[in-house]
Formats: structure tokens, sequence, C-alpha cells
């Protein structure tokens, strides 16, 4: 066993695409309720999804797509040897989550202030089609809200590796999968904000 | 292991390709604001699909994997369709 340690690079990559299908499908399941939920209540979920500010979806959109090149940036840095820019992008990365979770609680504390929460006397007394409309936005904007603190932990783990040089130029398979969940993050974000945030029509 | 995956994506493709979903998020918030009646679900569907399109091919080096990555990324959203698809049948017709 001395010196060669033997790394399945193509198999440690395939694995972590086999959960991320896992999470497409997790996620597939809110996005089927979301489809069947709008053709039974097209007019109410319209008049639900005013009641979203844009703002806050299309900011953090851009906060999550910059912070998607800086993880995909940081692998070609690592790969080149320049681990410093590498980290940095990465510290960059959870920066980016902290600005996306602060927006999130900034954007749930307007809705919970104006009586918008799951459960609320306020919502009992919607049409039903837009209670089901903000279950749904509480549901998955949640979940994908704990992906991104998962993300931004997966990440700080690989920081640590790196600095550690258990992670480098040569075997980075980590911070490879770290980085594909972190992209699928986005990936779920990028239609979450139209479906959610740009029903006006 | 660095022979088989050699291939190193190049920060200007990446930085072209964040030029470009910055752009389809603009695009995707302007159509938004025409009513274009059922149409407007489809073409922001459209759009996100076009953007997750870009995040797989090149932050997530999917262009540069071998066809097993490919196909078997292709099963599992095929399997995504089918399972939100044939839900239709039923919601649908009821």
């Amino acid at each position: 066993m001395s010196g060669h340690v033997h790394k399945d690079y193509t198999g440690a990559k395939f694995g972590m695409w086999l959960f991320l299908f896992t999470e497409v499908l997790l996620f597939g399941g809110l996005f089927l309720l979301y489809a069947v939920y709008l053709a039974r209540y097209p007019q109410e979920f319209i008049s639900a999804g005013k009641e979203l500010n844009v703002w806050f979806g299309g900011g953090n959109t851009m906060v999550l797509l910059t912070s998607s090149l800086f993880v995909a940036i940081s692998i070609t840095a690592l790969r080149r040897g320049a681990k410093t820019l590498c980290l940095r992008l990465l510290g960059s990365t959870i920066v980016c989550a902290a600005i996306f979770m602060v927006n999130k609680y900034f954007e749930w504390s307007a809705k919970i202030s104006h009586g918008i929460y799951p459960g609320s006397d306020h919502m009992k007394e919607m049409q039903p089609g837009e209670m089901v409309f903000f279950n749904l936005y509480y549901l998955t904007t949640g979940l994908h809200g704990l992906h991104v603190i998962i993300g931004a932990l997966v990440i700080a783990w690989a920081m640590i590796l790196i600095k550690k040089d258990r992670v480098n130029a040569d075997d980075w398979v980590i911070l490879e999968n770290a980085g594909l969940y972190w992209h699928l993050v986005d990936l779920i974000w990028i239609f979450v904000f139209p479906l959610y945030y740009l029903i006006l029509h | 292991m660095s022979e088989e995956h050699a291939h190193i994506v190049q920060y200007k493709t990446f930085a072209i390709v964040w030029i470009g979903l910055l752009i389809l998020t603009g695009l995707t918030v302007a159509v938004a604001q025409y009513n274009l009646g059922a149409m407007n679900i489809w073409v922001a569907l459209g759009i996100a699909t076009l953007k997750s399109g870009l995040v797989i091919a090149f932050f997530m080096h999917m262009k540069y994997e071998s066809r097993l990555f490919q196909l078997s990324l292709f099963a599992a959203l095929a399997i995504l369709a089918i399972f939100i698809g044939l839900n239709f049948f039923d919601v649908l017709y009821r």
C-alpha cells in the first residue's frame, strides 16, 4: 500500500452526478405540484405572484450566477496552481451565499409581517389557489435555502482541504464535486425565479 | 489521473458564459412585463432551460464529459419529463 493510493476520479464524479439526479427529482416533485396547481388556479397564481418582489428574486439570481462563476473559475485556478486565487474565489462564493440568505431573511420577514406565512389567519382567508402558491413558495424557497447553507458548508470544507494541500492541482475531485453541488443550487434557482417571481400575466 | 481529465476550461470561457447568463436573466424579466397569455410561462421555461443548459455544459463541465455522463443526464431529465408530463394526462382530463 505504500505510496500509491488508488483514486477513481470518474467514479467519484459519477457518484456525485447520481446524487444530483436524486436532488433534481426531489425538487422535480415540487415543480410538479407547481405545474398541476398552476393549471388549476392560473388567475390566483398570477395575483399571488405579483405579491413577490422581483428585485429580491432578481438580485438573488445575479448573486447565485456570480457565485457559480467564482466556483467554476476556482477549479481552473487550482488546477493551474493558483491556490491563493482559488481560496479567494471560494471565500467570495461563501460571501455570496451569505448575501443570498440575508436577502431571503428580509424577503421572508416582509412577507411574514404582512401575515403571509403557512397557517396564518390572513392565508386562511385567501383564495385556495393563492394559499397553495404561498405554501409552495415557502416550501420550495425554504428547501432551496437549506441547500444554499449546505452548499456553503461543503465549500468551506473544500477550502480547509485546499489549505492543507489535501486537495491540490493533481487531486481536485473534492472541489469538483463541491462545485457540482453548488451549481445545482444555482440551477434550481434558475427555475424558481421565473416561476414564482415573474408570473405577472 | 490528470492525464484522462486534462481539459482545463479557460477563465475567459466562464466569463462569457456568465455574461450570457446575466443577459438571459434580464431578458426573462423584460419578457415577463408583457402579456403573452399562456405563452408567458413557456417563454420563461424556455429561457430557464437555455440558462440551465449553459450552466450544465460549461460550469458543470458536461460539454467535456464522456458519453456515459451525458446519457445518464439525459435519462434523468427524460424521467423527470415523463414524471411531470404523464401526471397531466390525469390532471387535464379529470
